[in-house]
């Protein structure tokens, strides 16, 4: 919603909108396939390398719950023997109940701290590692995949995805193993006191085990219903807010409000479902442990009565079951959290599981050392040919060879295929046939600082990182001084602008005073470009939003700066032809005229037609 | 994405803050006070349920009475049934209601979103909005259902619990009482540090956040520039420190955890020794003693949790804060207060020395339009021409009053446009903007969104043909695809072809146009522009163009720059006569634009008033 921060992709291939319109397209529904048990390899990759720490976290809930434990038992042993012995004399029981009660407090404290920092030390590495890899895994995914996956999706899956694990970790599992450690401690111990007694509280686990998976299978649709539900009104948010301008002007206020309150409504509505499913489950175990209290009290106090029972023992068994059904609704609550995370990691490892389509070597070549001095350098399409993944041959097998230092602009009508032209040169794209060539090299053989020395592309988007405008344009050359930064952006023209910020340089682009508008942002991209000085320039339609005068100084600096540098410009204005040493007319993805301007203005071609067309126009 | 605008620092009572949902929760009170009264009575159902015990221990089973047994089990089986019930009614009370107070903040803050001043949203990142009416609504309904009804309800489950057990024996209550302090002390103490570190924890992840929305926005550039291990590293700097962070966390809430546990534990241990002396002495039933320690492990929770549930209300109050940061905003002033008579009686569309400076911008700069005069007769289109960054979008915006003028005043056919109701304004006003937005819905839906309420088919498919659209008949499902964030996404170009259609569809009398054929190749231009010339034939149209292209749809020209309208005339007129427009036009360098000031060469030539007075004069011609 910041002006600045806000990206104008227009212009684009428009043929490209209609390749990927299969009816059943995965990234349409965000469910990206994610093969059969990647969800559980992701969770245990994860955990994996932490496997020792995971183990002394496991052990240390046993302990700390076999401390906490104790406490009933201690409780029958005092009554049952300390206070007989105590009445005879013999102190000695009652001190050990004490000090057996002081030890296992301190140690259940004690363990209880030591479990929560080294778990949350798992958790952390683990949510670190898993945060890296997301963001490096989307780094190196192609651009075809991000064109698809849309960012709003891509944030999410390392935002609100890792988030959901982070509460599973943190909170959840904890209480898991808590909660079965508990059962198991305490049934134990109760089968231990009792066998009967005992043998009657693990007969209750079965109709609660039952409650569980109701539960668990009613909430797990009403919580994806409402996953969905929330994420409609949340687009429906996103897209008013960031759209507002056209929400103002074209009166959308009433319109949306009744929108919005439709998808909120429903939402409310699911919500209350969910909480609905939870009070009918809290109500159910909360009667079935409730009403095993009362049969093991009836049962357990008949036989204290008849003498067949200790009454110590009877006490530690009542004091033990409360214990025993107190987690129950924590247990929801695990189920609660794990349902929501299953469902983020799912999606996170149907993003993990994606492979790039264009992958770095795995035993990169450099490029040859120049032979001239010039920076320029040949660039070769050998036999290529492009087509989507979904199908549709964009660019049919071609052949090109542009030499070192030629500028060479590439001109069509929209969807003539110019871009993919241009992002197979950035390798942006690898083709489906053939190779394309930089010295001799084939671009897939060059790792990527090497690639970007060769080949820089400068689109019309032009995104501005927060920070200042002087590291805005230093991501050209991130070892630039503030000499070469303000070089650069005086070439270009946009150091006058730049100066008037209130900040000059150091002005912070998303700070007040910084707004830039969208011809200045280009500009800034186009310093960025000049700054990393590569061997292969592709500007790809770069000055769309400048006005003549820009676009004329920005070519007024590209003729020097191109001088001996290999460029491709692209451009709907025919202005940029007159830089050019060599004209490229595309057309259905065909290159149908190749020719100096000169010549292809004097004939009778498409070019000559376009180029008076375009004289015509500025009149 | 930028920070949170500062808000100032009042007074951050967590009390003051809750409270200020009053008015959401009024309207469901009498569930939510009956939910915590039910809540109340199961706590002490399940405080009686040790009494029982009790009574069972000390009478049937001594007297070995098999009745009294039955009788008892039977007593704790309904106390058991009462409690689960009544657990249950509570949450059955609160689910609908709660959802309910969610949903309605939710919508009151989606309404009063759309009608905050676009100045806002320019401060605004979408994901801070965002996160108050997801995050922090759900943060508020879990304190509604949760916390606030169970800090009550744990205070009189303790404070009933603990009269029981001094009741039941007093020494053994006070033993049982004695960390009651120093686990308070503690727990404030720490309490105080944890909320700082909670929320150091919440910038650093939107820190992280920012990084990775741009990582994913500027994604052509990093890999343009082959800077995605340096974004990477960037990224693992940040996500290192919040880890940090995040464990210093960890210890201190281990540190109040260990705490808790340990020393309520300690004091039933000494209650355990105590009370074992005193059976033995005689002086206490075993029955008591039991009780008691049931009671005692009956009351660990709501004691436990006590720590946590304040600081789930702290994140409430914190959350209400933020939604109140953003309700508590002027909305745009209201319609027609500013209500400027206009004596003026020529229409058309006029700008009267229209002065703007961004609201953010400092006092001292210099206006981004310093008093602007023009005048767009009715049914003449208007070329707007200014080199980049002059101001000629922010003149747009004015128009339908998505910022507001600073001084002077812009009138269509005479009426001043804040004495109109915005409503009216923008009805009267289409605009096409720089950045062409769709919504989630079909295609025909975004261009219709243009016209008035029954416009069919018909207007549509005029709309289309002006704005050269018919790609739109060759998409999957015609006019019917759906398009926008959830749909199929289009390029650029076609997305701007779909925007101007929207702007004409409805036939509007005064239309905006922002660079609108920016994106499209030569050939389609001038089919829309041939188009677009039977529209503009009669509206009155402000166009900002950057080509002559453009320019030559208009009527006239005028020429924007340092912060004023400096020339109008027509494209060819001012070709001639305007060194700055044929710099602009043709840039040919007439003029060494670059080097001298700008005022000094343009401002004293043409007097300000000289396009007002021209276009009178051509209007008296007519």
């Amino acid at each position: 919603m910041t002006a600045p921060a806000t990206t104008s992709s227009v212009t684009d291939d428009d043929a490209e909108a209609p390749a990927r319109t299969a009816v059943d397209d995965p990234f349409d529904k965000d469910v990206l396939p994610t093969p059969p048990g990647a969800t559980g390899a992701l969770l245990r990759s994860l955990l994996a390398p932490m496997r020792a720490r995971v183990a002394l976290t496991s052990l240390l809930l046993l302990l700390q719950q076999a401390a906490v434990q104790a406490g009933p038992l201690l409780v029958a042993y005092a009554i049952d023997r300390a206070v007989p012995a105590f009445r005879a004399d013999d102190h000695g029981p009652l001190v050990a109940v004490g000090v057996g009660y002081l030890l296992c407090a301190l140690v259940s404290g004690g363990l209880q701290y030591a479990f929560l920092i080294t778990s949350a030390r798992v958790n952390q590495d683990a949510l670190l590692d898993l945060r890296g890899r997301i963001f490096r895994h989307a780094q190196a995914l192609s651009l075809d995949f991000h064109e698809r996956y849309t960012s709003g999706r891509l944030i999410s899956r390392s935002t609100t995805d890792v988030e959901s694990l982070r509460e599973l970790l943190s909170e959840g599992l904890q209480e898991l193993v808590t909660v079965i450690l508990s059962f198991l401690y305490i049934s134990a111990m109760l089968l231990w006191l009792d066998l009967g007694l005992g043998a009657v509280a693990v007969a209750s686990f079965v109709p609660l085990y039952l409650l569980v998976r109701i539960y668990q299978r009613r909430a797990g649709q009403v919580f994806r219903a409402r996953s969905t539900a929330i994420a409609a009104v949340i687009v429906k948010f996103v897209e008013t807010m960031n759209g507002i301008r056209p929400v103002r002007a074209f009166r959308r206020e009433a319109v949306n409000d009744a929108d919005f309150g439709v998808l909120n409504r429903r939402h409310e509505r699911i919500n209350g479902d969910a909480l609905l499913e939870m009070a009918r489950y809290v109500t159910g175990s909360r009667l079935v442990a409730n009403t095993a209290v009362a049969v093991i009290v009836l049962w357990g106090a008949t036989r204290v009565a008849d003498g067949s029972l200790a009454l110590g023992v009877l006490a530690a068994a009542v004091l033990y079951l409360r214990r025993l059904y107190d987690p129950i609704d924590r247990l929801a609550m695990f189920l609660n959290s794990y349902q929501s995370a299953a469902a983020s990691l799912e999606k996170i490892a149907g993003l993990l599981a994606q492979t790039p389509s264009v992958p770095e070597p795995s035993a990169p070549r450099e490029l040859p050392a120049r032979e001239s001095e010039l920076p320029g350098r040949e660039v070769v399409f050998d036999g290529v040919s492009f087509g989507y993944r979904t199908g549709g041959e964009i660019l049919p097998r071609f052949d090109l060879t542009l030499p070192a230092g030629q500028t060479v602009a590439v001109v069509g009508s929209t969807g003539a295929g110019k871009s993919t032209l241009a992002k197979l040169l950035a390798r942006f794209y690898d083709p489906s046939g053939g190779r394309v060539l930089l010295d001799g090299v084939d671009l897939r053989e060059l790792a990527v600082p090497e690639l970007r020395r060769g080949v820089v592309m400068v689109t019309q988007e032009a995104f501005l990182f927060s920070g200042t405008v002087a590291e805005n344009i230093a991501i050209g050359r991130p070892d630039a001084s503030r000499e070469e930064i303000e070089r650069a952006a005086k070439a270009i023209g946009a150091h006058e602008f730049i100066s008037a910020l209130p900040d000059g340089y150091d002005t912070d682009v998303r700070k007040r005073g910084g707004r830039i508008s969208a011809g200045q942002r280009q500009l800034v991209a186009f310093a960025r470009a000049l700054l990393a000085d590569p061997a292969v320039l592709i500007l790809d339609e770069a000055t769309s939003s400048l006005d003549v005068p820009g676009e004329r100084a920005v070519q007024a600096a590209m003729a020097t700066v191109l001088k001996g540098r290999t460029a491709v410009v692209i451009a709907h204005r025919l202005s940029t032809v007159e830089i050019a040493d060599r004209v490229l007319v595309m057309e259905h993805g065909r290159i149908v005229e190749d020719g100096s301007p000169a010549a292809l203005i004097a004939g009778t071609g498409r070019f000559a037609e376009l180029h008076r067309a375009w004289r015509d126009s500025l009149a | 994405m930028p920070r949170t605008p500062e808000t100032a620092s009042r007074d951050r009572s967590a009390v003051r803050s809750l409270l200020r949902l009053w008015p959401y929760v009024r309207p469901v009170r009498t569930r939510l006070f009956t939910a915590a009264f039910v809540a109340v009575l199961a706590s002490c159902t399940g405080l009686v349920i040790p009494l029982v015990l009790k009574w069972m221990v000390d009478g049937p089973v001594a007297d070995r009475d098999t009745t009294g047994v039955w009788l008892g089990a039977l007593c704790l089986l309904l106390l058991g049934f009462a409690e689960a019930l009544l657990f249950g009614l509570r949450r059955w009370l609160v689910a609908r209601p709660l959802s309910h107070v969610e949903a309605e903040m939710r919508t009151d803050l989606y309404a009063r979103l759309q009608r905050l001043p676009v100045a806002f949203h320019d401060r605004w990142a979408s994901g801070q909005l965002l996160s108050r009416a997801t995050a922090d609504l759900g943060l508020l309904r879990m304190f509604l259902a949760f916390p606030l009804t169970f800090l009550l309800v744990n205070s009189v489950t303790i404070l009933l619990g603990v009269v029981i057990m001094l009741l039941q024996d007093w020494r053994l209550g006070l033993v049982i009482l004695g960390p009651a302090v120093p686990v308070v002390v503690m727990c404030v103490y720490f309490e105080n540090r944890y909320a700082v570190v909670a929320r150091r924890a919440q910038d650093q992840a939107g820190d992280l956040t920012t990084v990775v929305e741009e990582s994913v926005l500027g994604i052509r550039i990093i890999k343009g520039f082959g800077r995605h291990r340096s974004q990477a590293r960037a990224f693992r700097e940040l996500s290192s420190t919040l880890r940090g962070t995040e464990l210093r966390k960890a210890r201190l809430l281990a540190t109040i955890w260990a705490v808790i546990v340990t020393l309520p534990e300690v004091a039933i241990g000494a209650a355990l020794v105590l009370g074992s002396v005193r059976v033995a002495d005689g002086e206490l039933s075993a029955g008591t003693l039991v009780a008691f320690l049931s009671t005692a492990l009956a009351l660990r929770w709501p004691v436990d949790s006590i720590g946590f549930l304040l600081a789930m209300s702290q994140e409430a109050a914190t959350a209400t804060e933020r939604y109140f940061e953003v309700m508590d905003e002027p909305p745009e002033e209201p319609d027609g207060d500013r209500g400027g008579r206009a004596p003026v009686v020529d229409g058309g569309l006029r700008f009267d020395g229209v002065t703007f400076r961004y609201p953010d911008a400092s006092p001292d700069s210099p206006p981004t339009l310093d008093g602007v005069d023009l005048h767009i007769r009715p049914g003449e289109s208007m070329a707007l021409v200014g080199a980049t960054g002059s101001g000629k979008t922010t003149l747009t915006a004015l128009v339908p009053r998505l910022h507001e003028v600073t001084a002077g005043r812009i009138t269509l056919d005479g009426e001043d446009i804040t004495a109109l109701s915005r409503e009216e304004l923008r009805s009267r006003v289409a605009v096409a903007f720089e950045e062409p937005t769709l919504f989630s819905a079909s295609v025909g839906e975004n261009v219709l969104m243009g016209a008035a309420d029954g416009a069919g088919a018909v207007e549509l498919e005029r709309a289309l043909d002006v704005a050269q659209a018919d790609f739109a008949h060759a998409l999957p499902q015609g006019v019917e695809t759906q398009v926008g964030e959830q749909g199929l996404s289009l390029s650029g170009g076609q997305r701007q072809r779909l925007a101007l259609a929207r702007a004409v569809v409805g036939r509007p009398r005064f239309l905006v146009l922002d660079d609108p054929l920016s994106a499209l190749d030569v050939h389609t231009e001038a089919a829309v522009e041939a188009a677009l010339r039977q529209v503009l034939a009669d509206t009155t149209a402000l166009i900002v163009a950057h080509r002559p292209s453009t320019v030559l749809l208009a009527d006239r020209v005028a020429l924007l720059s340092d912060g004023r309208v400096t020339a109008v005339g027509t494209h060819h007129e001012l070709l001639r006569s305007n060194a700055e427009y044929a710099h602009l036009m043709s840039g040919e360098p007439s003029v060494s634009r670059f080097e001298s000031p700008l005022r000094t060469t343009y401002g004293s030539t043409h007097g300000t008033t000289f396009e007002t007075r021209s276009g009178e004069q051509e209007a008296d011609r007519r």
